[in-house]
């Protein structure tokens, strides 16, 4: 029932920030996202800390296909809900500075886009989870295209049409295991169980495949991403990397290990290497970037390569590594492009080497920015340490050799993280940066919440872990049973 | 007090964030008490706790505060260890770090970043007890990660000035390089051994070393981490640029305690080293080669804080020498006793500094001794203990390594004497152009000369008493069975490794005696020699420009820094454009379109297709179908 409610709250904001004038729309959806954010808070107050599906609700459909209303949230789902829901007050709140927006509509659609993101995070029927797929896509594509920047359209459409490619092939995917499993049914436990043969499932795998690593984005199908996150209006940008690229992660462990853990098995050689080449090869472009977007773009890439990299080692530390970064990530991220947005409004530049003396002019923010970029670099005491550790570690069990070459994120991170900072914050600053002053109580609102989180988070990580193990340690059990042929 | 050593690090973390927290509501005055009164606290702490370890019964503990985060059998506690090792590094930490603390009150008192500058000084000393009292690798880790950045934001104090923020990166940068083998060392260390806690691991390792290969490569990546941290070769170039921090900065962090953090970890880690003989001889190899190439360049540095940065560098040599040839107590005795001469001599180098109005160059000074007379007889103190003349403390802590060299291998004695006649040259150079002669400033500098205030003052003799009499904590065995304290304190933490150690004859007393009164006649001579040079024939330095030949390549440190660049730095900044223009741009985003492109295409073309007449339709309609019927036959 509450996994249900949490769904519609952000429908039922969504129509009624739709309708209302003005500040008052963006008034009105920060209040329902942070009635969401309650119910989620009490949800995971009230969450078991074992395997089962808790707060499920399940209803016949189309009763003819055996499609069901089928939702419910076990210990990985509520670690997406927690990101989701957690971020949402922030990115509304963020947009508030945003003067160039019809607030009524883009409220509205940001809540709708609330809405499929929580449905795919909970959908445990696989038709189900498809339609919310989609209807996370529809929202994101109108914000990008309306607000974004001035060559956004060809940008959006290039996003749009090749992330709705990867969807159709991952529909077909779905439809196949549906057919082949022959048991009229969507649910995730028929799915689960299907057991295919191992060349349906080198198939299915690639169909499912093609949707996640266009979404995530996995090297090399990531080059929409650059200029979709430059281009974007900044909370377009939040919305994109901090909440909806985790849609395909999460996929990959709701939807993909378990059903095709042969194939999954065969391949993670190959994924591997290709999320290794993205960690490298997106931090060392990000070492020359001088738009700020673009640079936290290539560091997104190299973050989220490590992420899935982790997936595929398909052990307990990569897991449950990948479950802490997608949550640390989202949250650093989130406070990277805000900051970005800051600068960008206050300076009218998003360029490294027009900046410069930020930290004179506004020592405050420099110094949030500074424990958000720590964060981002995995500085011991901060979140992303545990999460780049725990998903280091887990390459390391897979293979040596691939967590050293992994582990090269940590120097490179080092570099451009803090040669932006020193080009954007340090030194005397001239032109541009002497637009810049402290910034206001609003921001700071948002940036000090961020910034704790990325603290508190790094000293004392268990509870969010163990939200998560049990859930982690039954999906390994079910790829190790499944990946043994039939 | 076990159950307050909790509190030895989170005092500082408190000042930490009561003066950051308070902004400026927080006077300066009030600044400078709360930083120093953290650190004060803690060392108060530490001696209580250490004074209960002089007991004979006294047992090394560990205490468990809560489990940091943990992934199926890979959990890790934050917990703390209080042993022999641990709580000679918290008595060198809060007490050294004390007296730099009340230096840093008059140093930095009219800057205007005063609040801001203690703040980091209080992380910096939070961090650094972590990295000593953690009882597992991790706990180390988050130390060792915390200086890093403690350092990171010292050296770009005035991050005003581009020059310092590079410093800063690249100090930051070069310990992450190091950081990486660490970390990679500390997953091998949990493959091996199923923990990461001391307790567990050396335990274990005496059974698990016979068939293990892993173990030279654990040590070997552990290794990786001391060389960035502890600036050997190849990755030392940060420390010298360290020195752009305000300069009691260079005295607790790039002196005597951060730097030498990788001294600490092989110590601690000494089972496992003993353990690996090959990686002793790399270790042995790596601290010659930088104990001698650092002080050769230090031969020819004009700078006063270079010239220590590099004679640092060497003494962090020593220090690894010593870990080479298995003498952890050598290597652990000169890590002590550096950090009292290496910290006054900064903090000595400061006081210059402050008096010369921020000039750091020895050509611009000279005969400084009756202006700064507290300064000068502490700064001679200091020169004295580094360069090795009995009784002061270096002497002790240098003889005891050249003993242990000299018993391995008498070739490796006159290496290691060597290094220390070089140290003893630029040290005493340093010395008498500074301090001799007649002053070569400039007039309004030489109005201006004064004896710094007793708030600094005051730490430079007290670290001169430590310099001078510190060595007799390890007496040599000539002067009884019993004369070396530190050896028998530390005994226990050797216990297990022992049994592994080949040993060899001691040195008879008369060889030892010997060798001693050829160190210190060698010495003797040397600063003879410099002396010589500087104050008889007044010789000064010449202009950079002038430099020739060898003398050139000393000045210019090797071109280390320009072949690094060359190197590493621009090819990496270069390949970074190929990879974004060339690859991404031109060929994978070119793809993508190019198959958007071709599907526009193929649309075009089907279009043509639909052209309306019924006939065609009805004609790929019977084909379809007769296509179906055959696939479906044939299969």
């Amino acid at each position: 029932m509450l996994t249900a409610l949490l769904i519609l709250i952000p429908l039922a904001g969504a129509l009624i920030a739709g309708l209302m004038k003005g500040k008052s729309s963006g008034f009105m959806a920060v209040l329902f996202s942070v009635i969401q954010l309650i119910v989620t808070a009490y949800m995971i107050f009230h969450f078991q800390k074992d395997a089962s599906i808790q707060f499920s609700m399940r209803h016949s459909w189309i009763s003819s296909l055996g499609i069901e209303f089928y939702v419910g949230v076990d210990g990985i789902s509520i670690i997406m809900l927690l990101l989701t829901n957690l971020l949402f007050p922030f990115i509304l709140l963020a947009s508030n500075r945003q003067e160039n927006i019809q607030r009524p509509a883009f409220y509205a659609l940001a809540l709708l886009m609330q809405a499929g993101l929580v449905g795919v995070f909970v959908s445990l029927d696989a038709f189900l989870y498809y339609i919310f797929w989609e209807l996370a896509l529809i929202p994101i594509f109108f914000i990008m295209i309306l607000w974004g920047q001035k060559n956004s359209q060809r940008i959006t459409l290039k996003f749009f049409i090749y992330t709705l490619l990867g969807s159709l092939f991952m529909l077909a995917g779905i439809i196949l295991v549906y057919m082949k499993a022959g048991q009229q049914s969507f649910s995730v436990e028929t799915f689960h169980n299907s057991r295919l043969s191992p060349d349906d499932q080198q198939l299915i795998f690639w169909l499912f495949f093609a949707a996640y690593a266009i979404k995530i984005p996995i090297f090399p199908f990531h080059t929409w991403q650059p200029s979709a996150y430059t281009s974007a209006p900044a909370a377009g940008t939040m919305l994109l990397s901090g909440i909806m690229l985790k849609m395909g992660l999460y996929s990959l462990l709701r939807w993909l290990l378990p059903v095709t853990s042969i194939a999954a098995m065969q391949n993670s050689n190959l994924i591997i290497i290709l999320c290794l080449v993205g960690i490298v090869y997106g931090g060392w472009i990000a070492v020359n970037q001088y738009n700020l977007k673009t640079l936290f773009a290539y560091s997104s890439l190299s973050h989220v390569g490590l992420i899935a990299a982790g997936i595929f080692a398909m052990n307990m530390q990569g897991i449950q590594g990948s479950l802490i970064q997608m949550l640390s990530h989202g949250i650093n991220v989130v406070g990277l492009f805000y900051i970005a947005d800051i600068i960008y409004s206050q300076t009218g530049t998003l360029m490294v080497k027009e900046l410069g003396g930020l930290r004179l002019r506004a020592p405050h923010f420099a110094g949030l920015f500074m424990i958000i970029l720590f964060g981002s670099v995995a500085l011991p005491l901060t979140n992303g340490f545990i999460g780049e550790f725990m998903l280091l570690f887990g390459l390391f069990d897979y293979n040596h050799w691939i967590a050293l070459f992994a582990g090269t994120t940590i120097i490179i991170g080092a570099i451009y993280m803090l040669k932006m900072y020193q080009h954007v914050a340090l030194g005397e600053g001239s032109g541009f940066a002497s637009l810049f002053s402290e910034v206001t109580k609003n921001d700071k609102m948002i940036l000090i919440p961020i910034a704790a989180m990325v603290i508190i988070a790094g000293i004392y990580p268990l509870p969010l872990i163990e939200l998560s193990e049990a859930s982690v340690a039954k999906l390994l059990e079910t790829i190790s049973a499944n990946s043994i042929a039939k | 007090m076990t159950d307050l050593i909790w509190l030895i690090p989170v005092l500082p973390l408190l000042g930490f964030c009561l003066i950051t927290l308070g902004g400026k509501s927080i006077p300066r005055s009030a600044a400078g008490i709360i930083a120093s009164a953290a650190i004060f606290c803690s060392f108060i702490l530490s001696v209580g706790t250490f004074s209960q370890s002089l007991d004979p019964s006294f047992q090394a503990y560990t205490v468990k505060y809560f489990t940091w985060f943990r992934a199926g059998d890979f959990s890790i506690d934050f917990s703390f260890l209080a042993d022999q090792l641990s709580l000679l590094m918290l008595l060198i930490v809060t007490g050294v770090g004390f007296l730099i603390h009340v230096y840093s009150i008059g140093y930095m008192h009219d800057d205007e970043g005063f609040n801001r500058f203690m703040s980091y000084l209080n992380l910096f000393v939070f961090f650094m007890l972590l990295l000593v009292m953690g009882a597992n690798y991790l706990i180390l880790f988050i130390g060792w990660e915390g200086v890093g950045l403690c350092s990171y934001l010292l050296i770009g104090f005035w991050y005003k000035n581009n020059d310092y923020n590079y410093a800063a990166r690249k100090a930051f940068v070069m310990n992450r390089i190091g950081d990486l083998g660490l970390l990679l060392g500390i997953f091998l260390l949990f493959n091996e051994f199923g923990s990461i806690n001391y307790n567990e691991i050396f335990a274990m390792a005496p059974s698990r070393a016979a068939g293990s290969d892993l173990l030279p490569v654990i040590t070997i990546l552990l290794f990786i981490g001391a060389i960035g941290k502890s600036a050997q070769l190849p990755l030392y170039t940060w420390l010298p640029d360290a020195m752009a921090g305000p300069t009691p900065v260079s005295a607790l962090i790039h002196a005597a305690t951060m730097v030498t953090a990788g001294v600490y970890m092989v110590i601690r880690s000494n089972i496992l080293y003993t353990l690996s003989p090959d990686t002793q001889t790399v270790i042995l190899i790596v601290g010659m080669a930088t104990a001698i190439f650092a002080a050769s360049i230090g031969l020819k540095q004009n700078d006063i804080k270079k010239v220590l940065a590099y004679s640092t560098v060497s003494q962090l040599g020593y220090m690894f020498i010593a870990l080479g040839v298995g003498a952890y107590t050598a290597a652990f005795f000169h890590l002590l006793t550096h950090a009292f001469f290496k910290a006054l001599l900064f903090l000595g180098s400061g006081s210059v500094i402050h008096a010369m109005g921020g000039e750091q160059d020895i050509r611009r000074m000279g005969g400084l001794k009756k202006y700064l007379p507290v300064t000068h007889i502490t700064f001679l103190i200091g020169t004295i203990a580094i360069a090795g003349l009995p009784p002061f403390a270096g002497f002790f802590s240098k003889d005891e390594i050249l003993a242990e060299l000299f018993s391995k291998n008498p070739l490796l004695w006159i290496l290691g004497i060597v290094g220390s006649l070089l140290t003893a040259f630029y040290m005493f150079r340093l010395y008498f152009l500074t301090f001799h002669g007649s002053f070569r400033g400039t007039e309004d500098q030489q109005h201006h000369l004064h004896e710094s205030p007793k708030s600094m003052t005051t730490p430079l003799i007290v670290l001169a008493v430590l310099s001078a009499i510190g060595g007799f904590i390890g007496l040599p065995v000539v002067f009884g069975e019993n004369a070396n304290w530190l050896h028998h304190y530390l005994s226990p933490l050797f216990v297990a490794g022992d049994q592994f150690v080949e040993h060899h004859a001691h040195l008879s007393h008369a060889t030892e005696w010997g060798l001693m009164a050829a160190s210190v006649a060698l010495v003797a001579v040397t600063i003879l020699i410099a002396r010589n040079i500087y104050i008889q024939k007044k010789k000064l330095p010449v202009d950079d420009v002038s430099e020739k030949g060898f003398e050139r390549v000393l000045a210019r440190k090797y071109y280390v820094d320009e072949i690094y660049d060359a190197v590493f730095a621009k090819p990496f900044m270069m390949l970074s454009n190929v990879f974004h223009y060339l690859f991404d741009v031109l060929i994978v985003d070119g793809i993508v379109n190019l198959s958007g492109a071709a599907a526009m295409g193929l649309g075009k073309m089907f279009r043509k297709v639909q052209s309306g007449s019924i006939g065609f339709y009805v004609f790929m309609m019977v084909l379809g179908v007769i296509i179906m019927l055959a696939v479906n036959y044939l299969i």
